[in-house]
């Protein structure tokens, strides 16, 4: 098996699918002569010309817009958002038209889209640039969520949303994009809507996706060395659909859950996991679910600050001693 | 707008109270907290809390009367409130007191007291007990101001099962909760078993979660299919047979697992044993190129590894000059990194000759494909015990069948079976393989 960085493990899922499939296109700002903003789409114009990479002008209600019309088509187009905060723009597209095509039209038109892009905090991007936006597109029916943590996961999560012929809305981050990890040579593919337990434990289970994947983990090796406290972490992978029973199986084992998150709690993708815990295994529990989000702050620029914002592990060991009444 | 003090539910059982005192009367200021009365319960006499500030402005129940859980005892609201008659028995009395008193309100306060006192007086008489059934079941569930244990749904199911009052267990959890760990403690061990609250989703049997689906072939599928059809099509494979006495090799395997404490495997000693075989039968370990048959020098054998996708066969290169235990080793490790996906092509191709073992499975004998452009494969079955005839007599004999395919363009029947008859004395004498 190679090991290879996240950004190559979607590069291969898309070069893999465009062989594939002479439908299944990229659209983005800089994806082509450039070769991607974060080099995600490198050597992909080179190799299947500027008919299935297309360069755009800074315009991302355009760039969704077209992908939902070319979609409309017969098409399948993967549209990259430089990054989530940009795509608030096209929000009005995927949101008003992606989502809802196929009922408005009764059935007629599918939106086989892929819009993905990097989303929560890199390193000092302030305010406007580190938003973790995934529960504004998990909370619309129609959307598909997914959010994968490694590089084994990208890969075959990509390729399934190309596939898909609904909308997917596949959020990365900018810090995960260097990140390598063990990725077989053979065609592989990860279903939609599958979580998966990335440690075993029986005290605790840890809830997370994404970068956070990372922050869950320090704790939990730190919490295992230092209290011989074991936890679960259950990697959601995908947002929406959400994989209810590995979160059920895993709690019904340790009897707690702390869910580590890098978007603000008010009504964070957390908030829905918490709510399907306490409606559906409400006796399984033997302390309340703790959350560990983001403050409810905008992100601020000080590097200190910004560091004190997000999640960390000091915050999520926090957590977990808490929900062991420790 | 006055609040009800209902009777607590002071314990899990608990159904009905009877009120021994009122430790405060009507007029008197009370603060959430205060202990206002004491309680007969089924179990004992229990003190109760007021959980609201105010005052106690109507007692319901008196002293020696007895109430349901969650019957209206007394209210708790302002000085000089008016208080309604209890809500359930005077709902139709109610609007209309409710409509007097808009119209009274800009008159002077008494008398709209009045007139409350007028309908509540009409009404007593009908007994609130005959609303009490239905009151009851729904005022049953526990209240969550401090009268009811406070406790994690787990640690409940946890007494339940145990047969434990929940009641009778100190919470160390916050503001006493009681928690799972207090009732393992209690029980001084190890709890019982809980069925799931919930039925999870039981993990479909394989065969019932691919029912009906097409799922695209693999890449390591496609590969096999292609190779082995190609083998099937264009070499003229036929199959010899024999089956060897394995009793000196089960014999050789058990003492050197006593004396080194090394675990071979069967497979390692046929391995050792073909090798052995080819230095005396080269054209077994030989290749048909164009017109040419090249016949190699060393002698690399492939392994066949059931993977859960298919299969693969990882070499083992120079056989010859490998030891039994460097043999097992390799191919441990080999079929380790197999199933792993791990293989480098450079270590599942270039084999000159494979074999593929299925006794492990209870497969007696089997024929294998060819995998070019080697010239033969040997298809190994289970070592069993049958009836065997020795010195004309019957006696019990381990037996072991292996069955070689040959490409008939380089491998003629005389010698595969030649090779093969070299194999089994081999094996039926294995101390040859030290020599």
């Amino acid at each position: 098996m190679a090991e290879i960085q996240y950004r190559e493990a979607l590069n291969q899922a898309m070069a893999e699918e465009m062989e594939r499939d002479e439908t299944v296109f990229i659209i983005g700002e800089e994806v082509g002569a450039y070769h991607g903003a974060y080099k995600v789409t490198q050597g992909l114009l080179e190799r299947f010309g500027e008919w299935r990479v297309r360069d755009t002008p800074i315009a991302e209600e355009v760039i969704a817009g077209v992908a939902i019309g070319a979609a409309m088509v017969g098409l399948r187009p993967i549209a990259e958002m430089m990054t989530i905060n940009f795509a608030i723009l096209a929000l009005d597209q995927i949101i008003n038209n992606a989502a809802k095509m196929l009922y408005m039209s009764g059935g007629q038109y599918n939106i086989p889209m892929v819009m993905r892009g990097p989303g929560g905090a890199a390193h000092q991007l302030s305010a406007q640039h580190s938003q973790s936006l995934e529960t504004q597109y998990a909370h619309i029916p129609g959307l598909k969520v997914i959010m994968p943590a490694t590089p084994y996961d990208a890969k075959g999560l990509l390729k399934s949303a190309i596939r898909d012929n609904n909308p997917v809305i596949c959020i990365e981050s900018e810090v995960l994009y260097p990140a390598k990890g063990e990725v077989p040579e053979e065609e592989y593919l990860i279903p939609i809507g599958k979580a998966d337990v990335k440690r075993q434990g029986g005290d605790c289970t840890i809830i997370t996706w994404s970068k956070m994947l990372g922050v869950a983990w320090g704790a939990a090796e730190r919490l295992s060395k230092e209290e011989d406290i074991e936890c679960e972490i259950v990697d959601l992978r995908t947002i929406r659909p959400l994989d209810e029973e590995t979160i059920f199986k895993s709690i019904a084992k340790t009897n707690r859950a702390v869910i580590v998150e890098e978007g603000w709690r008010f009504a964070g993708v957390g908030a829905e996991v918490v709510d399907r815990i306490q409606l559906n295994i409400f006796d399984e529990l033997d302390a309340p679910v703790e959350r560990v989000t983001t403050e409810d702050v905008p992100m601020p620029y000080a590097k200190n600050l910004e560091h004190a914002a997000i999640p960390g592990p000091d915050k999520v060991i926090k957590a977990v001693k808490k929900a062991c009444y420790l | 707008m006055a609040i009800e003090v209902t009777m607590p539910k002071l314990s899990d059982t608990m159904e009905e109270g009877k009120i021994l005192k009122w430790l405060v009367k009507e007029g008197d200021e009370v603060s959430s907290g205060d202990v206002i009365a004491e309680i007969e319960t089924d179990k004992a006499d229990m003190e109760m809390e007021a959980f609201e500030d105010g005052v106690l402005v109507k007692i319901v129940k008196g002293e020696g009367e007895s109430a349901a859980v969650g019957e209206v005892i007394g209210y708790i609201g302002e000085a000089g409130e008016a208080v309604k008659a209890p809500p359930a028995a005077e709902k139709p009395a109610k609007k209309k007191e409710e409509k007097a008193e808009e119209e009274e309100k800009p008159a002077a306060e008494p008398e709209p007291e009045k007139e409350a006192a007028g309908p509540e007086k009409v009404e007593e008489p009908v007994p609130p007990k005959k609303e009490a059934p239905p009151a009851k079941e729904v005022k049953t569930i526990p209240l969550a101001t401090g009268a009811a244990v406070k406790a994690s749904p787990v640690a409940r199911r946890l007494a339940d099962a145990a047969g434990v009052d929940i009641g009778a267990i100190k919470g160390s959890g916050p503001e006493g909760r009681v928690v799972k760990r207090d009732i393992e403690a209690h029980l001084g061990g190890k709890p019982p078993e809980l069925e799931p609250a919930r039925p999870l989703a039981v993990a479909e049997p394989p065969a019932k979660a691919l029912a009906g689906k097409r799922v695209p072939m693999s890449s390591m599928r496609k590969t096999i299919a292609k190779r082995l059809t190609e083998s099937v099509n264009t070499i003229p494979h036929y199959y010899v047979t024999v089956s060897v006495d394995m009793g000196a090799v089960m014999e050789a395997r058990a003492l050197i697992e006593k004396q080194e404490g090394i675990k071979l495997s069967v497979n390692d000693f046929i391995i050792k044993a073909c090798a052995k075989a080819m230095v005396e039968h080269p054209q077994v370990n030989a290749r048909l190129e164009g017109d040419d048959i090249v016949y190699l020098d060393t002698v690399d054998i492939g392994v066949a590894v059931a993977l859960e996708e298919g299969l693969i066969t990882p070499v083992v290169r120079d056989c010859l000059s490998k030891s039994l235990l460097q043999i097992s080793a390799e191919v441990e490790e080999l079929a380790r990194l197999g199933r792993a996906r791990k293989l480098q092509p450079e270590e599942y191709t270039g084999a000159g000759f494979s074999i593929s073992n299925l006794g492990m499975f209870g497969v007696e004998q089997f024929t294998a494909i060819i995998s070019p452009p080697e010239a033969a494969i040997l298809a190994v079955g289970r070592v069993e015990e049958i009836p065997v005839v020795v010195d004309g007599a019957v006696a019990v004999g381990k037996r072991m069948k292996m069955t070689m395919s040959n490409d008939h363009r380089i491998v003629d029947g005389a010698v595969s079976a030649q090779f093969l008859a070299t194999v089994r004395e081999i094996l039926e004498h294995p101390l040859r393989m030290l020599v």
